[in-house]
């Protein structure tokens, strides 16, 4: 029991951690230029199709998330300057056609080019086992390999937004956008830099998945919908906020979904506790999105000033 | 980003004063005799033709219509986007689906169960979901619609992912009036002219005036002493209401009832619909219906990727037109703001 519960913590967490890498572009795309782009998703899509067909040309899942790291970057640049960069003044509603229209775009793009038969990518020959945690508890090797990964990439992030002039620049960008600008900082170069940064995040978390789900056209859809719930608990433009509420959405969702029918069965029958579980356990993520909105309509961490 | 982050005491736009005696020009008043008078033809025309498929897509088209016309009411006079809307398309379906499960057909109980329902859930989602502004609210309402998405996705109990096939169509005081397409027509174009006089008595009414008031500077709606919080949570309250009874006629209309209804690329198509017939106008969103289920049919024949057609023709519009579709639907239909 104690086993499953660890295991069950660690695929929340797991899971968790992609949904950190998928909303940190997206907080800083909505904070630093209060876009909302609904095509984030697609990027993780496409983040996993680009693997899956790197990988399968080079043989070696390595190379394959190595080539289509910076093919993803090219295209989140291509995208910015071809049309986010025509978005940025626009209202909300003309930001929410636009993205949408991207979606329905790249949708049917991979889906002409690959068919819309799920993909699946091999798992990398060297991290196919499971490593021994403690006691008889096993735990796959490429799962464990994505959350060092994603805590590797969370700490860079830290760094980067902390302690660097881009982080600075950043920071100062999403709370105070205008003034930023006035002071000479080259505003328009800056945001390409965070769109193409969120467009590599969000294709890595895609190419670090592949190998564990299969990789079909509606996958990017899925995922953006559960990244609008952690960047609104963790409060738009905050990374911290972001990664607290991300690891948070991942384990209340994992957790949820197992141990919720288990929990409902000491106040129900079998049957029923079963079929509520199922019911409740896909909303669980939005009632907390709910709670925490109720208290605190701008996020656990909100970011100053709010003056735009 | 909130719009009580802006504290402007701009004047608050012309068409929440307009004069009430200045008659509006010959077109404007006509026009909706005009809509709802070629739709009453259609029954013609598919005779004429022989094709009873014209029928079944001018009732779809209505059926959309009713539900655009709905979400206009909180988008274009209150300027509240709303992502999820879709789902009320959904709960009314599954009124529907669910009662004739348990052998209830009536078309009234019907009725009554999906206001219930959607009435109930618009309450809770909408009280959560106003406590927040702009990007916020259009993040939260797409979220409140994908969780009643996966609520009905995972309703074993009714079909989960493959939805309820209907054995027929809904009964009026036991009697099948509805199995004739030809009624079924009638009675939405019906219930689409009533929605549409109800609208614009709600848009002309006081409540009406501060709803769009809100919309154009809620700011000084707060100052001269008005609470936008009750118009807006009623306003989001009878358009998902609205959107249920579209629901409803839907679900009669393919007699199958399935989750699809209600994802979020189905609240994305709505909002293009009020968006591309003219925001914030009484027949806007009833053209916009007209035309997005037209450019769907056209498109849908002309290959099996028609959804990459339309992405181009949102992106390009709005690219293209300096102040979004809004503006170019505005530029279009002459700079009348009616």
């Amino acid at each position: 029991m104690l086993n499953l519960f660890l295991l069950q913590s660690l695929n929340g967490i797991q899971f968790g951690i992609l949904l950190f890498l998928v909303a940190a572009g997206l907080t800083l795309i909505f904070g630093v230029m209060d876009l909302i782009n609904l095509a984030h998703g697609v990027l993780y899509m496409i983040g996993a199709y680009l693997t899956a067909a790197f990988a399968a040309m080079t043989g070696s899942f390595a190379y394959g998330i190595l080539i289509a790291l910076p093919a993803t970057l090219a295209i989140g640049i291509a995208l910015e300057v071809l049309v986010f960069r025509r978005l940025y003044d626009r209202s909300h509603l003309d930001q929410v056609l636009a993205t949408f229209g991207l979606i329905l775009i790249l949708n049917e793009t991979v889906k002409i080019i690959w068919g819309s038969a799920p993909l699946s990518v091999p798992m990398p020959e060297a991290f196919s086992g499971s490593i021994q945690l403690m006691g008889n508890l096993r735990y796959p090797t490429f799962r464990i390999l994505i959350i060092a990964a994603g805590l590797a990439t969370a700490l860079g992030l830290y760094f980067m937004v902390n302690h660097t002039r881009l982080g600075m620049l950043l920071r100062a960008g999403a709370t105070h956008g205008a003034m930023v600008s006035a002071l000479g900082v080259n505003i328009r170069r800056l945001f390409m830099i965070v769109f193409g940064l969120g467009a590599m995040l969000a294709g890595f978390a895609g190419g670090m998945v592949a190998p564990i789900l299969s990789v079909d056209p509606g996958m990017g859809d899925s995922i953006l919908i559960l990244t609008f719930v952690v960047i609104v608990i963790g409060g738009v433009g905050s990374v911290r906020g972001a990664f607290v509420a991300a690891i948070l959405v991942g384990l209340v969702d994992t957790l949820g979904r197992s141990f919720g029918p288990m929990l409902l069965r000491n106040l129900l029958d079998p049957a029923a506790a079963a079929q509520m579980g199922r019911t409740l356990a896909p909303m669980l993520v939005y009632i907390l999105m709910a709670a925490v909105l109720y208290l605190r309509p701008t996020g656990l961490f909100p970011m100053g000033g709010g003056t735009r | 980003m909130s719009e009580a982050a802006t504290p402007s005491l701009g004047p608050v736009s012309s068409s929440v004063i307009d004069a009430p005696h200045v008659r509006p020009p010959l077109l404007a008043q006509s026009a909706p005799w005009l809509i709802f008078g070629l739709f009453a033809a259609v029954p013609l025309l598919a005779l004429a033709t022989g094709d009873s498929f014209i029928l079944v897509v001018a009732t779809r088209m209505l059926i959309f219509a009713l539900a655009a016309l709905s979400l206009n009411l909180i988008m274009g006079y209150g300027a509240l986007v709303s992502f999820g809307h879709a789902a009320y398309i959904g709960i009314g379906a599954y009124a529907v689906g669910i009662l004739s499960s348990y052998g209830i057909n009536d078309l009234l109980l019907q009725i009554a169960a999906a206001l219930a329902a959607s009435g109930l859930f618009a309450l809770v989602t909408g009280y959560l979901s106003l406590r927040t502004s702009g990007v916020y609210f259009i993040m939260i309402t797409l979220a409140f619609g994908q969780m009643a998405f996966f609520f009905m996705v995972s309703l074993s109990a009714f079909g989960g992912d493959d939805g309820i096939s209907l054995s027929g169509r809904s009964t009026l005081f036991g009697a099948d009036l509805l199995r004739s397409n030809l009624v079924l027509f009638y009675g939405v174009l019906g219930v689409l002219a009533a929605a549409f006089l109800l609208m614009r008595m709600l848009v002309a009414s006081r409540f009406g005036r501060v709803l769009r008031g809100t919309r154009d500077n809620p700011t000084r709606m707060r100052a001269i002493g008005f609470s936008p919080f009750s118009f807006q949570l009623t306003a989001y309250v009878i358009a998902g209401m609205i959107a249920a009874l579209a629901g409803v006629l839907l679900a009669n209309q393919v007699q199958f009832v399935s989750p699809a209804y209600m994802t979020w690329a189905r609240s994305g198509e709505l909002i293009v619909m009020v968006v591309l017939g003219g925001m914030g106008t009484l027949l806007g969103p009833i053209i916009g219906a007209t035309v997005f289920i037209l450019l769907e049919d056209v498109l849908a024949h002309f290959s099996e990727h028609w959804k990459l057609g339309l992405g181009l023709i949102l992106v390009l519009v709005v690219l293209g037109s300096r102040d979004g579709m809004s503006g170019l639907a505005r530029r279009l239909r002459g700079g009348s703001d009616v």
